[in-house]
């Protein structure tokens, strides 16, 4: 089947024409969910402003070391996978299929990495007697919120991870074209972003000031 | 399915790695700069404009150059943007007045 030339047909910025958007459908369709998901996580995040505000009791619980550290440490992980994705996004567009997958593949394993340190933070913060039930430090509300922003945030690298996993293996195999690893890449660059407000406003925000 | 490697968006011959290289390197220095203000210790009030607005940047890098809308044709951009502004300003139009009531209901 013969590829429609997207710029052939787009015509003038406000002219309308065939492609208005000058995209194609699959990625007009991921940056609509993007823009639907990140009301998502824009109530979320303003959820919980909303009951830390409203909260007299509400703790700040993260010292410099390790929690900080250990968050810092994330965003860099994100960050870098951000880079990796973004030069799949190039490769694949070069036609060069070996250097996209490994980009891929590396984006996919700082994305474990993510999950899997995040995951470490997590059960020492059970073991300090934060659940999203409880907070021995406060207002209870801190751990469900917290454990709520961070873990929908989790599931989104993790349903990331997959489906880098597979859209390396389709295009490995050659059944996807560059195309689709540019829509993954902007799945992949919305989960580095709404990490780049949950960093600051649930982590910096809450840096324990007598430490 | 559309065959191997003829990509519909050949035209994107703007970015390359070495831009997306120094956006990274931008976006790292911001979060250090970030990581600052916290071991700084300010007030609860300017830090919070400072860490919004250091965030307002890295998002506008990440999507004008990782996800190249910058690239992109401003339909696309007009389509996304305002909507999603609008409705962020409607919520804090709602939701973030009785929030600050509730504060000043406190003893």
């Amino acid at each position: 089947m013969a590829e429609l030339n997207i710029d052939a047909v787009a015509g003038p910025a406000w002219g309308g024409g065939v492609a208005p958007f000058a995209t194609n459908t699959k990625k007009l369709g991921m940056w609509l969910f993007l823009l639907s998901d990140s009301l998502t996580f824009s109530t979320a995040i303003l959820a919980y402003a909303y009951v830390r505000l409203s909260s007299a009791n509400w703790p700040r619980p993260f010292e410099i070391y390790p929690a900080i550290a250990n968050a810092t440490f994330l965003t860099f992980i994100l960050l870098s996978s951000s880079l990796t994705m973004v030069m799949a996004v190039a490769a694949a567009h070069r036609n060069e299929v070996k250097k996209a997958v490994i980009y891929i593949l590396l984006t996919a394993v700082g994305g474990i990495a993510f999950v899997g340190l995040h995951m470490m933070e997590w059960f020492r913060l059970f073991a300090e007697g934060v659940t999203p039930w409880s907070n021995k430090w406060g207002d209870p509300l801190f751990g469900g919120t917290f454990f709520g922003l961070t873990g929908l945030h989790m599931l989104h690298v993790s349903i990331g991870v997959i489906y880098l996993c597979i859209i390396a293996t389709g295009f490995g195999r050659r059944k996807f074209n560059a195309d689709h690893v540019e829509v993954s890449g902007l799945y992949w660059h919305f989960v580095d972003l709404v990490w780049m407000f949950i960093f600051p406003m649930v982590y910096l925000m809450s840096v324990n000031l007598k430490s | 399915m559309s065959t191997h490697g003829t990509s519909t968006i050949e035209a994107h011959h703007g970015p390359t790695n070495k831009l997306f290289i120094w956006v990274w390197v931008w976006l790292c220095v911001l979060t250090g700069i970030e990581v600052l203000l916290a071991y700084l210790r300010l007030d609860p009030h300017p830090m919070l404009v400072l860490l919004v607005g250091l965030s307002l940047i890295k998002s506008a890098l990440i999507v004008a150059y990782f996800m190249h809308l910058r690239f992109e044709k401003i339909g696309l951009f007009l389509v996304i943007v305002p909507s999603l502004v609008f409705c962020l300003v409607m919520i804090l139009i709602f939701v973030f007045p009785d929030s600050l009531r509730i504060v000043h209901l406190h003893p």
